[in-house]
């Protein structure tokens, strides 16, 4: 076990690195050249003082080829110093100390919901097969089909502002004071509902799918038929045979995470939710590299965990990797 | 000589048909524009009428027009995009599963890392440092969407691989002396074909996806009409929320049904590859014909109780006459 959880922090540990690499990279290698264009964006007099602040952020600045240049820019992130947004003119860590919490929650919670219904009944559908819920299929993969932010947009026209069953845009309501607090966390909760609907909506297809072609390929195994021939009730047959097409479902869930969380991002946008996608998209409008480059970093990395966290899972599910680890 | 067979699912054949009208479309659509897409000589926010069946924009465009004429530009991004993709899946998988070793390890990982970075911030990232003008290259764009969707199906394919490289036409060639180029793309790839296929039908939906949200959020040219600029502009000109349905709904939907097409025939794809995910060959209307229940039995194979008449396979006369 130990050595499985050692080859996928390695892992992650070259993904942390390509990362940084590729946002060291980029500003450098990449035709046209972006400190000018930040530079001639920053508007009035600047000082040479910021100037130099822009380059250190990006690493350029000190006379010392490109390999000192990488070594500062490492030094400087494992300092948590991912330089200075240009248009908000704040240190980006801190910009992104706050709108992190509200991405991960909402996006950590829609999966949540998303995986553990699309998977209870993606099982219900691979057992049974070749009834009439099958031709719920092509309707699942159409709701697959439709990018995460038309789906939202939909949603918020439809239940947000004509039905007025949720309220829409933000995260809380203006007139509740932020805090640990009843009336903003149960605001919060209300205006998390409808974001939550869509990312749940749109991703749900994909684990439903993917369980009931893993539940398909389980039915057929001996252990099922023989749980049959035991006479078990059908619930317990199901659960058996459901626990063994879950495992690919998890071991899946790193990969799908990512995807999951791209398309997340925009309903952050639509729903204008103050979390890290918006941020990005109000970056990427104002050509604030060194913002885009530090949430670029930030999501990586929390994926990643994620991921670490979804692989620790696994390994506790299936004993079969505890087995193969100790031989 | 084997006679081509046509796929009797009914949601593959859903999807080709989808996928037909939309290639046709894709061709076609900028000739049958009725308007020119950029013009802004007509009213503002018209509703959808008869000169205008999607009625216009904010500065008075003809959304039916650039519904029409964006058809093209998406599916020629995305097109490229999953081409591109998809012989990088194939020559990086199959190198990583026939070869083995270091190179393995090497392709492996390289693989698993673009798995495990979150495409689309990604992508952001890369498109944001475009210089504008490149941006509305559709090269230029599907490489760097190819970029971050190969990863899939070069894993996909190198676990194929490995199934296949021992087996005795194989061997046999590796025997006769032939090059391991030729073994790997001339007698490994096209027994991979339909893993191949599926691969590339994933890459272009995953594609279409990466382009139309690039261009919704304003990171592609503007001036080039797709659907997600379509989307970037209904967005940008609050149509959601001044129930201009017409302007934002029709792209995504267009969307939504080319990618259902895609997964649809990617349905019929899988099925092949994997026999078990095919309903026992049998359709809900052939069940209820042959008056079998219609819960699939477990692990046994459904069977006619009713012993009056054989199980046919030509159909019965009643239904040809139809």
């Amino acid at each position: 076990m130990n050595r499985i959880v050692f080859r996928r922090l390695a892992l992650y540990a070259v993904t942390a690195w390509v990362a940084i690499t590729v946002n060291f990279m980029l500003p450098r290698f990449m035709p046209g050249n972006p400190i000018q264009t930040l530079i001639g964006k920053l508007t009035g007099q600047v000082t040479p003082a910021e100037i130099r602040s822009i380059r250190l952020s990006f690493g350029l600045g000190f006379k010392q080829g490109i390999f000192g240049e990488y070594l500062t820019y490492l030094t400087q992130l494992v300092h948590g110093n991912l330089g200075v947004s240009i248009t908000l003119g704040a240190p980006v860590s801190t910009i992104l100390g706050e709108t992190v919490p509200w991405t991960v929650g909402l996006i950590g919670i829609a999966t949540f919901i998303s995986f553990a219904i699309g998977t209870f009944m993606g099982a219900l559908l691979g057992w049974s097969r070749g009834s009439r819920f099958d031709s719920l299929i092509p309707t699942f993969t159409f709701f697959q089909a439709v990018p995460y932010f038309f789906l939202a947009t939909v949603m918020l026209l439809v239940f947000g502002s004509h039905l007025h069953w949720f309220p829409v845009l933000g995260a809380y309501n203006e007139s509740v004071t932020p805090g640990f607090n009843w009336p903003f966390i149960s605001s919060v909760v209300r205006y998390g509902e409808l974001p939550v609907i869509s990312i749940v909506l749109a991703s749900i297809a994909g684990w439903m799918l993917g369980m009931r072609n893993m539940m398909i390929t389980v039915i057929g195994e001996d252990f099922v038929l023989m749980a049959v021939a035991m006479g078990l009730p059908r619930r317990k047959v199901i659960m058996h045979a459901a626990r063994n097409a879950i495992l690919p479902s998890i071991a899946n869930l790193s990969l799908a995470f990512g995807l999951v969380v791209s398309g997340a991002l925009l309903v952050e946008l639509v729903f204008n939710y103050p979390g890290v996608g918006n941020l990005l998209l109000q970056a990427v409008l104002n050509e604030d590299y060194p913002l885009i480059q530090g949430i670029f970093l930030v999501i990586t990395f929390t994926v990643l965990v994620f991921n670490l966290i979804a692989d620790v899972a696994y390994l506790a599910l299936d004993p079969r990797t505890r087995i193969q680890a100790t031989v | 000589m084997k006679a081509v067979r046509l796929p009797k699912s009914p949601k593959v054949l859903l999807g080709l048909a989808i996928l037909a009208f939309f290639a046709i479309l894709t061709v076609i659509g900028p000739w049958i524009a009725p308007y020119n897409p950029s013009a802004t000589n007509f009213a503002a926010n018209l509703n959808p009428s008869a000169q205008h069946w999607l009625g216009t924009t904010s500065l008075g465009q003809d959304i039916y027009s650039q519904l029409l004429v964006g058809a093209r530009a998406t599916m020629i991004v995305a097109i490229i995009a999953g081409l591109i993709a998809t012989f990088l899946s194939m020559t990086i998988g199959i190198s990583a599963g026939y070869l083995g070793g270091k190179t393995d390890d090497v392709l492996s990982l390289t693989s698993n890392v673009f798995l495990a970075i979150p495409g689309l911030p990604l992508l952001i990232v890369i498109d944001s440092y475009l210089p504008v003008q490149s941006r509305s290259n559709p090269l230029v764009i599907g490489i760097v969407i190819s970029l971050t969707g190969w990863a899939w199906g070069a894993r996909v394919l190198r676990a194929q691989t490995l199934s296949l490289r021992n087996r005795d036409f194989v061997e046999a060639a590796r025997i006769i002396g032939e090059k391991r180029s030729r073994i790997m793309f001339s007698e490994i790839a096209p027994n991979l074909l339909p893993v191949l296929a599926s691969s590339l039908l994933f890459t272009i939906l995953y594609s279409i996806g990466a382009y139309v949200t690039l261009a919704y959020i304003g990171l592609t040219s503007t001036s080039v009409w797709n659907w997600g600029t379509m989307m970037y502009w209904a967005q940008a000109n609050n149509a959601p929320l001044s129930n201009e349905w017409y302007w934002f709904v029709p792209p995504g939907i267009c969307i939504a049904l080319v990618g259902t097409g895609l997964a649809l025939v990617n349905f019929g794809i899988d099925e092949f590859i994997n026999p078990r995910l095919r309903a026992a060959g049998l359709t809900g209307r052939t069940y209820r014909a042959l008056g079998l229940p219609r819960r699939v039995r477990l692990g046994l194979t459904p069977v006619v109780r009713s012993a009056q008449k054989p199980v046919v396979t030509t159909p019965a006369p009643e239904l040809v006459s139809k």
